[in-house]
């Protein structure tokens, strides 16, 4: 085949996206300084006096009965203040509804295993001691006697009759069926069928920080500070400890990355139990090994696809069956599968479907939300699929997704019809623009390869679960604003984001606002920082509550300005009077607000205003609740509401591949998306460019092996995460659509730059190659097994 | 458990810490004395972020007991910033380009960085990464890393340009002395980081970063390349 070639359209459209003070200016605030300076605190970062560290024990074996287990030596070690197991704890196990009780099998989870290990590394039991090194001696000592049973590592093992059974329930957590038009039919009358099968990969989040905390007792409140995505656990390990709801606290640091694996809970409810028993502060941080030993993972996806074109090019049916790997528990399988399903299809028309998704249990350790979710794994199968439908008609690769891209209006797999623009044709043509010129081989015999996939990816919360966040604005009498906030941070900007949003509508200076985020006993919830929810959510949420703030301050502004409350300018920390603000404004990055104090300005300072407010009783502060759209999912028609919205884009890929050791090296890379309207470009391209290099990663390095369920290694020298030196730079083109469901019309990009990159790569390779890898992560010993195969390969692929 | 009190000089300053044998300097830094900025990530050498200097020199702290650092002056991230808290140009560029994103790397990345310039007054793109191999960041692509440290590089180009000197480095580099100026190791096309072989040779897929650290009993060699 030859380049895709870029028949673009004759010009880009003219940005809807107005410019605007704050909002859209590449600034740094508050995080960042901290960050630079190295004076940010995170969760392994405090210490209080009489702490004491813990240390779990975990499972040695994947699959068993736990016979005993012998606290004796560990207690009697000096300098140990507890040594706990699961009888010690009033509630042990948590029954985890991810999809909200839509079909899935309620299976409990123990805190820490009584009688049945079901993974190397599950927690049997937790210590704490005056310093680490005894806690760590402490958890040698304690003796766990195990009596072996079957068990069960492969996926495609688990439904297969007479495999050994994870959980007495069964080891099918969930079956989702998404159906639409006649698939069967559609495919018989199908002019090219193409079928498939891809398999994904364990993968470790592998954040720089591990999973850390700190926890004490405060005014007889169990409080845990640690690294979480989600305080809203606090409600859980209440339950665990059999205590009133307000009688646990959780905080969150701000996180050295979370990537979703710090969704799920980590070491909270460790940490609290250790504090509740003990009375005393409690530190515990997994290593690193035992992070990469015990922590989720991402879901290793088998896919099997078949897909039905026209000759005129047209996608007509789609019938796919998602298999993930669960482990041992069920954590958040039920809904990335469902994502899975309902993304399946790609950002395509596809009147006919049929998908089925089902998440397994196994003897694996668990795997959970990882940026992603569900959706990411998928892109491999579509985008695979619709190069080899492209090559099977003999059209080129891009005409072929032009003709099948959703539009605005059109109707998606789960009958949904999408209600904001679709872009994807606009981040493909940049995509592909950006890449130039095809490069030389920098040696005889090497190949170069050119691929690039399109991937839709939702932002919100699966909808049925009426998503919402509140927020509380107050503007002090010194005209500076507290932005309180449940939000937790991972190292996004989701807080930032917040001040920029509510810096332009109310005119403070950034250096002007702080955000106090991450606190379940001094925020309005926010409903934790994943799904690619906060900037929709808690965006919305300081969007509207700034408007309600306005609302109550304006008449009083506009009163002492005498003019009407639609003359009224907030910037730079003043009310002026009088007209529409002057286009392009200077962004105020900090600093206060400069008293301009000349007659023409007419400007009134927020000091001035906020005292003003005061003194006539009105109200200067602002608590908020933003609600999300809602409606219900029928499991049994495969039909209804999913998910909010979704975040379009293109990656494109040049690759070099040796076919004498089937190494691939990324030579160019460039990723483009819509965002609606970018809050900040810099964080926005940041989160572009992480985000494809993890997907390279995963695409071509990164993998946890697993060997009868143990990890082949828990050292983080032998996991591949991308170096400085191993991947080129990612170039990142912006799209703004104008249309979003976030605030002012934005849409979440945390997750969706992961998806594209397997696929663009996977493509690159088959370009390069002639022949295709469907199996990641796509390593020189496989692209080499995919050479040898090849019968006859001798010198450069056909073109 | 014996403890013997050893005297450390950490950013110039004399501290005296009570040490077991076995304590690591990044542990003793990081709670001993209160050094947030040196963080544990890995214990293994292989992701970069308990980076502190050496004599100048980067190493992992995780790979360095306590008792090792006596003598030696130890340098981290804090010892960058002005009397009156001011960043220095090299962290303003961070700022400035988004050249952070989580923070957990940063220190270290800013210190190998920091090094490198010292030693190579004007290094390309290719010897940063080369030189930060050893320093893992899992949140940006270190592309924006790169462009910062560019950045910061080509204001020194623009300052050591202009006599008059406004602006730039210096302000605050105080304890560190300035790039270009004479610091260790200013010999060397920087090859080689300090520590064992080269890590260039391999491509994504087969080797990674750092396999082969120098355990704690290597002297400032414990940074894996």
């Amino acid at each position: 085949m030859t380049t895709p070639p870029v028949t673009a359209p004759p010009e880009a459209p003219a940005t809807p996206v107005t410019a605007m003070r704050v909002v859209g200016q590449r600034v740094s605030h508050h995080d960042f300084v901290e960050k630079v300076k190295g004076s940010l605190l995170y969760a392994a970062d405090w210490q209080l006096p009489g702490m004491l560290y813990g240390r779990l024990v975990r499972s040695l074996v994947p699959s068993a009965r736990i016979v005993s287990i012998d606290t004796s030596q560990a207690r009697a070690l000096r300098g140990v203040a507890a040594v706990l197991t699961g009888a010690d704890i009033p509630r042990n196990t948590l029954v985890e509804r991810a999809s909200g009780g839509l079909g899935e099998m309620p299976v409990a989870m123990p805190i820490l295993a009584g009688e049945r290990v079901r993974y190397v590394g599950e927690p049997i039991a937790v210590v704490a001691a005056t310093t680490q090194q005894i806690a760590d001696e402490a958890a040698e000592l304690v003796a766990v006697e195990y009596e072996e049973l079957p068990g069960l590592y492969d996926m495609e093992a688990a439904l297969e009759p007479g495999a050994p059974l994870v959980h007495d329930e069964g080891n099918l957590l969930v079956s989702w069926h998404i159906a639409r038009g006649d698939c069967d039919a559609a495919m018989a009358g199908a002019d090219v069928v193409v079928e498939g099968k891809y398999r994904t990969q364990h993968v470790e989040h592998a954040y720089l920080e591990p999973e850390a905390g700190v926890g004490w007792m405060d005014n007889d409140v169990v409080t845990v500070r640690a690294s979480t995505q989600v305080i809203e656990h606090a409600a859980e390990i209440a339950e665990i400890l059999d205590l009133p709801a307000n009688k646990v606290r959780v905080i969150a640091a701000y996180m050295g990355g979370g990537f979703g694996g710090k969704e799920d809970m980590t070491v909270e409810p460790f940490i609290a139990l250790l504090v509740w028993k003990t009375r005393r502060p409690v530190r515990m941080i997994w290593d690193r090994q035992e992070s990469m030993l015990a922590s989720t993972k991402r879901h290793p996806f088998i896919m099997r696809y078949r897909t039905g074109a026209s000759r005129e090019g047209k996608i007509i049916a789609q019938d796919i069956d998602i298999l993930g790997d669960a482990g041992a528990y069920p954590y958040l399988s039920a809904r990335i599968l469902f994502a899975g399903a309902a993304l399946a299809c790609g950002p395509y028309q596809v009147p006919n479907v049929s998908v089925r998704a089902r998440p397994v249990f196994t003897n694996n350790v668990p795997t959970s939300a990882f940026r992603g979710f569900g959706a990411m794994q998928v892109t491999l199968g579509y985008e695979s699929q619709m190069d080899q439908v492209a090559d099977a008609l003999g059209m080129d690769r891009a005409e072929l997704r032009r003709r099948n891209f959703l539009a605005k209006g059109d109707v998606i797999p789960t009958g949904e019809t999408l209600d904001t623009a679709v872009a994807v044709d606009e981040t493909l043509r940049r995509a592909l623009g950006a890449l130039g010129d095809r490069s030389e081989p920098s040696a005889a015999g090497r190949l170069i390869g050119r691929g690039f996939a399109c991937n839709m990816q939702p932002y919100g919360r699966t909808i049925w679960f009426r998503d919402r966040a509140a927020v509380w604005l107050t503007l002090q009498a010194d005209g500076s604003l507290l932005i309180r906030s449940g939000v937790t941070d991972l190292g996004a900007g989701q807080a930032a984001s917040l001040c920029q949003i509510a810096s332009e509508i109310l005119g403070v200076p950034l250096g002007d606002i702080s955000v106090y985020i991450g606190d379940t006993a001094l925020n309005p919830p926010a409903g934790g920082t994943f799904a690619t929810r906060q900037l929709y959510m808690s965006g919305n949420a300081v969007l509207n509550a700034a408007h309600d703030l306005r609302a109550s301050i304006d008449p009083v502004a506009a009163d002492l300005l005498g003019c009407p409350v639609g003359d009224l300018r907030y910037e730079d920390g003043l009310v002026r009077a009088g007209g529409s603000a002057d286009a392009g404004g200077s962004a105020d990055a900090g600093g206060s607000a400069h008293a301009g104090g000349s007659a023409e300005a007419r400007g009134l300072s927020l000091a001035e205003l906020a005292r003003a407010c005061d003194a006539q009783a009105v109200e200067t502060s602002c608590l908020s609740t933003w609600r999300a759209e809602s409606g219900i999912f029928d499991p049994a028609k495969g039909q209804g509401a999913s998910f909010p919205d979704y975040t379009y884009g293109t990656h494109a890929a040049e690759v070099e591949v040796d076919p004498e050791t089937g190494e691939v090296a990324v030579l160019r890379y460039v990723a483009s998306h819509d965002v609606g309207r970018s809050i900040n470009p810099m964080r926005v391209e940041g989160q572009i460019q992480g985000g494809a290099m993890q997907g390279l990663g995963y695409a071509l390095t990164e993998e946890i092996v697993f060997e009868d369920g143990l990890t082949a290694s828990s050292l983080f020298s032998s996991y591949f995460i991308p170096t400085s030196m191993d991947m080129p730079d990612i170039e990142v083109e912006i799209v703004e659509s104008g249309e979003g469901k976030g605030p002012l019309n934005a849409r979440g990009i945390g997750e969706p730059p992961v998806g594209p990159a397997a696929p663009a790569i996977a493509n690159a390779i088959a370009d390069a190659i002639g022949c295709r890898p469907t199996r990641l992560p796509m390593t020189a010993e496989r692209v080499l097994a995919l050479l040898d195969q090849k019968q006859g390969f001798s010198g450069p692929a056909p073109q | 458990m014996t403890k013997a009190q050893v005297t450390l000089k950490v950013n110039g300053v004399l501290r005296d810490v009570w040490v077991s044998p076995s304590d690591l300097l990044l542990d003793v830094l990081h709670d001993g004395l209160g050094l947030g900025e040196v963080r544990y990530g890995c214990g293994e050498g292989v992701c970069g972020t308990c980076t502190i200097l050496l004599d100048g020199e980067p190493v992992s702290a995780c790979l360095t007991l306590a008792v090792q650092a006596e003598g030696h002056d130890v340098t981290t991230l804090s010892a960058l910033l002005g009397e009156d808290d001011s960043l220095h140009p090299l962290q303003q560029a961070f700022l400035r380009l988004g050249g952070s994103q989580c923070g957990f790397c940063t220190p270290g990345v800013i210190l190998t960085a920091h090094s490198l310039i010292r030693r190579e007054r004007a290094p390309s793109r290719e010897q940063i990464r080369y030189e930060l191999v050893g320093n893992l960041c899992r949140c940006t692509g270190y592309t924006k890393i790169l462009d910062s440290i560019e950045a910061y590089i080509a204001g020194l180009g623009a300052e050591h340009a202009d006599p008059a000197g406004t602006a730039g480095p210096g302000t605050g580099d105080h304890r560190l002395g300035e790039p270009g100026t004479d610091g260790p190791g200013t010999d060397g096309p920087g090859t080689d980081g300090p520590g064992t072989d080269g890590p260039g040779t391999d491509g994504p897929g087969t080797d990674g970063p750092g396999t082969d650290a120098a355990g704690p009993g290597a002297d400032a060699d414990g940074e894996a390349p």
